[in-house]
């Protein structure tokens, strides 16, 4: 097989893997558009707030310990345990569902029915809101996240494909670990809206608000569980980012990402987040390495936007979105 | 009872349609004006220039430009940073490709070449509404900037991949380049943003002004009405890019003389200006420069107090910088979308009728 | 008796009524399997009220929309003035002339009455970006000028006191009227209403019709509107379209109409087989 239709095919793959990562912070997009209507920018912001959380409560960090410091002209800065990786995240996760609260209570109670682009613009805000305050919180410097996620290449891939083509394939341990969480966490929420009275409920505001309330459901929880599952996922983007290249504001930033996998999937479609995001991961690994070396690289920056701002044109409600019908 | 428009009455259309109705008003209007050009240049010194006057009156030009988009046309826009770097590109080539001509044509005719670009990327607006046309100037927004990185032609194959303003001048005086004093500088801003400020309010207030309105408030029905969406969203799209494309060449050329495009022009310009006037005003010209004020003072005011008042490190002080501002955005969302033009007009509502509020 | 297949005639009460301006033409209207207007003829003439009634889900509004440019009909012709009407956007056909009003308000809610209602003007305003952003002289001049014609209009409607107030403030039947006003201000040849007296009690619909009678008798303006209380259209039409299912049961004068056997049938629900 000729050396460079291999190479494609690890970035590939690669590209799927970061495809996956992608499509997880899409679907927490998915979820909170789905069930309040609200464009969720601050979603990035949620992923990177939550992975510090969970690096400060494991590594047990004093929170504010630098405003304290500051003020106080005390000199604290971790209290001295080291909590086990499976207590931190559930009590990051604790965390997020209070977070869920205060922004229900604080923001989205009080733009009930405006228009959605108000709301959109309120999650901007929202956004500058939490990276200051996680700054304030746990510091502004890069941070490591370990909770014992498996490193390094995986050597059984490796192998195989040398044995195989004479070339072996790199992919990475973590790359491969997130893909099954990721998996898994869709499996889960497929069959938690599906198959539970809650979700139920969260499907039936989705569809109608009014309607929903009039058969007494109540929208405030709906929309406190709704923006609590969206931070579990944020806080497991947060994890499988932070593992991957540290806990820092660029995180964020790779968030952004998910906005062009939801134009290319539609906002209102699980099944669209994850097509979207493999789409994105797979064409934005595989430009950069066929045409990136002629213009100059770095073209990730900036490709998967214009991907979904080109297929937009030719199809604005997405992949998987329904056709919209305007009417007078 | 000394605010007041009691007594002062229109007896034409064209005194009912003028700027400022109320004749109080007219008069702070021109006094500020006096003040501006006349005692201002004359106490000025570098600090003030630098600090607080250029960059205000930059960013409302940016502010007005976004507001022509985002408050009067209803299109959201995400891409301001990268329509910036446009205008510094182009100011940056035409500079050093014409140093004979007065900088003023080099900054117009920036402006000029942004409302292009600023067109070919509004072209998607027709199809593609709401945030999912934000995200679509997303596009625009990293896509030029990358652009401008990576293609040494624009930075003219400099080593630094920067670009830096040559000196250039108007009727004799240095405006751009080391030499430039802090008078010249802000005089040449302050009349562009006076003219492009009354070119703003001519333009909404117009037949112009109301078919971007009408496609703001309801495009299907502005459309069927009589409205053509294309040139109604592209004009908006033009005029405002012009606007952003000649902010972004005054703020390379005059106030920061040398910029590195990520630094200068990332995502986070794009969201200072949404921000500005978003906190003045959406659909306001007073709203695009309160805004802009609010966003250029907020940062010195917390420096003075934290920083050099308390003795605080400059890292705390600019995580609170970032949290006041995303609480205020959220605020003015919830409470007053009109930002401070509206808290403005109902201050003065208030004055109009005191002592007797009722 | 009049003889109403005459190039024009003239009605009971005085008005003329000239040749047709407005001609449909086996109209056939779909949304996918969904056939909202099935082989739909009839014509509108210079100066008269049309309506068109029917129970709900009729089509009436698919056929209000049909006219007004905003559904393309996959059959059939849409003549106006003697010309057969090509592929055209909205804007298009407003700029020919054709101005309507909407069942839910559609108005500009951001905007003054006045803006609102200086919007009916924007097809009539030729003065370019240019000429606007230096205002003084032709774009100026422009303005004071349709601002004329439009006080004019807001005299007419009785809404003099409101001019200044954010269209959001008002009440429903005030918001009706800026909308009648909006779509006057274009000097339409031909004006649409779509349920102008929906939602109205007794008191606003008299107001209404009164306003209605007024335009037409003033302005001479051709109106074609639809409703589905019967009661106020005999009232005010000198000729009813009926649909029903998609389909034109019924076409003629009020009396007509009411004494048609299908036309009854539909209103008393006799069940289709």
């Amino acid at each position: 097989m000729p050396e460079q239709f291999l190479w494609a095919m690890e970035v590939m793959l690669n590209g799927l893997m970061a495809g996956v990562l992608y499509a997880l912070v899409a679907l927490g997009f998915v979820l909170i558009f789905k069930a309040s209507g609200v464009f969720n920018y601050a979603q990035g912001v949620m992923a990177l707030f939550a992975a510090m959380t969970l690096v400060g409560l494991q590594k047990g960090q004093v929170p504010f310990a630098h405003l304290i410091n500051t003020i106080f002209g005390t000199d604290v800065h971790k209290f001295g345990w080291e909590l086990a990786p499976w207590l931190a995240i559930l009590l990051t996760a604790g965390v997020m569902v209070l977070f869920a609260w205060l922004v229900q209570r604080f923001i989205l109670q009080h733009l009930v029915n405006q228009p959605d682009i108000i709301l959109f613009m309120a999650t901007i805000g929202l956004a500058y809101f939490m990276e200051g305050f996680a700054d304030l919180m746990w510091g502004a410097d890069i941070k490591t996240l370990d909770i014992g996620l498996p490193q390094g290449v995986n050597a059984w891939i490796d192998e195989t494909t040398f044995n195989l083509f004479g070339y072996g394939f790199f992919i990475d341990n973590l790359d491969i670990a997130a893909t099954i969480v990721a998996a898994l966490l869709v499996v889960a929420l497929v069959l938690f809206s599906q198959y539970t009275k809650q979700g139920r409920a969260m499907r039936a505001v989705a569809d109608d608000h009014q309607a929903a309330l009039s058969v007494g459901i109540s929208l405030r929880f709906i929309w406190v569980m709704v923006w609590s599952v969206a931070g579990f996922v944020a806080l497991v983007a947060g994890i499988m980012w932070g593992a991957k290249s540290g806990v820092q504001f660029s995180l964020s930033l790779i968030a952004l990402k998910a906005l062009p996998v939801l134009m290319l999937g539609g906002f209102t479609s699980i099944p669209g987040a994850i097509v979207g995001g493999l789409i994105i991961g797979v064409g934005e690994k595989l430009f950069e390495f066929l045409v990136g070396p002629y213009i100059g690289g770095a073209t990730e920056n900036w490709f998967a936007y214009v991907l979904a701002l080109i297929f937009l044109v030719f199809r604005p409600q997405g992949l998987f979105g329904e056709k919209i019908i305007e009417r007078v | 009872m000394i605010y007041r428009e009691a007594g002062d009455f229109k007896t034409s259309y064209r005194e009912d349609s003028q700027t400022f109705p109320i004749k109080l008003d007219r008069r702070a209007y021109w006094t500020l004006m006096v003040v501006a050009f006349a005692v201002v240049p004359f106490v000025i010194n570098d600090y003030w220039a630098n600090a607080v006057l250029l960059p205000f009156l930059i960013y409302a030009i940016a502010a007005l430009g976004l507001n022509i988009l985002t408050g009067y046309a209803g299109q959201v826009s995400l891409g301001t940073g990268g329509f910036m770097a446009v205008g510094a590109y182009a100011a940056y080539k035409l500079m050093t490709a014409f140093p004979d001509v007065p900088i003023l044509f080099h900054v117009l005719i920036a402006g000029a070449i942004t409302a292009l670009v600023g067109m070919a990327f509004g072209l998607p607006s027709l199809r593609i509404k709401g945030f999912y046309l934000a995200v679509a100037t997303l596009a625009a927004q990293f896509f030029l900037v990358w652009l401008f990185n990576k293609v040494p032609w624009f930075f003219n194959y400099s080593a630094s991949g920067m670009i830096n303003a040559p000196e250039r001048t108007m009727f004799g005086a240095a405006i751009t380049g080391p030499e430039a004093s802090a008078p010249a500088r802000y005089l040449f801003c302050l009349i562009l943003t006076v003219a492009l400020a009354w070119i703003a309010r001519n333009l909404t207030r117009g037949s112009v002004g109301r078919k971007w309105m009408a496609i703001r408030d309801m495009d299907i029905a502005a459309e069927i009405i009589g409205v053509n969406p294309l040139t109604a969203k592209l004009s908006a799209f033009a005029v405002s890019s012009f606007f952003i494309g000649v902010a972004g060449a005054l703020l390379f050329a005059v106030y920061l003389g040398a910029v590195e495009v990520g630094e200068a022009f990332g995502i986070q310009k794009s969201f200072l200006i949404l921000f500005m006037i978003i906190i003045g005003g959406l659909g306001s010209i007073f709203g695009s420069f309160a805004g802009a004020a609010f966003m250029v003072l907020m940062p010195v005011l917390l420096k003075n107090v934290l920083v050099d008042g308390f003795g605080w490190a400059t890292d705390l002080a600019a995580h609170f910088q970032f949290m006041i501002v995303g609480a205020l955005i959220i605020v003015f969302l919830v409470f007053e979308p009109h930002g401070l033009a509206q808290l403005w007009r109902l201050a003065k509502e208030k004055l109009r009728l005191w002592p007797f509020p009722h | 008796m009049t003889d109403m297949n005459a190039e024009s005639y003239v009605t009971e009460d005085g008005r003329t009524i000239g040749g047709v301006i407005m001609e449909m033409k086996n109209i056939t209207l779909r949304f996918g399997g969904v056939t909202a207007i099935q082989d739909i003829s009839f014509d509108i003439r210079e100066g008269e009220i049309r309506a068109i009634i029917g129970p709900n889900g009729a089509g009436k509004s698919s056929m209000l929309n049909v006219i007004s440019g905003f559904y393309v009909p996959q059959e059939g012709e849409v003549w106006f003035r003697g010309r057969r009407r090509a592929k055209m956007r909205p804007y298009q056909v407003a700029r020919q002339g054709i101005a309507r009003t909407f069942q839910n308000i559609a108005l500009f809610e951001g905007m003054s009455v006045l803006d609102n209602v200086m919007t009916g003007r924007l097809t009539r305003m030729k003065t370019g970006l240019a000429a606007q952003a230096l205002w003084f002289g032709r774009a100026e001049r422009e303005e004071i000028e349709h601002r004329e014609k439009v006080e004019k209009i807001i005299d007419f409607l009785e809404i003099q006191a409101i001019r200044k107030t954010p269209v959001g403030r008002l009440p429903y039947g005030l918001k009706k009227r800026v909308e009648l006003a909006r779509a006057l201000a274009a000097e339409p040849a031909l004006l649409l209403l779509d349920e102008p007296m929906a939602g109205m009690n007794v008191e606003e619909k008299e107001d209404m019709s009164r306003f209605i009678l007024d335009v037409n008798d003033e302005f001479g303006t051709t109106i074609c509107l639809i409703e589905h209380d019967m009661g106020v259209v005999m009232d005010l039409s000198d000729r009813v379209v009926v649909m029903d299912y998609g389909r034109k049961i019924g076409d003629g004068t009020p009396d007509e109409v009411r004494n048609n056997q299908a036309v009854i049938d539909a209103y008393l629900g006799v069940a289709h087989d």
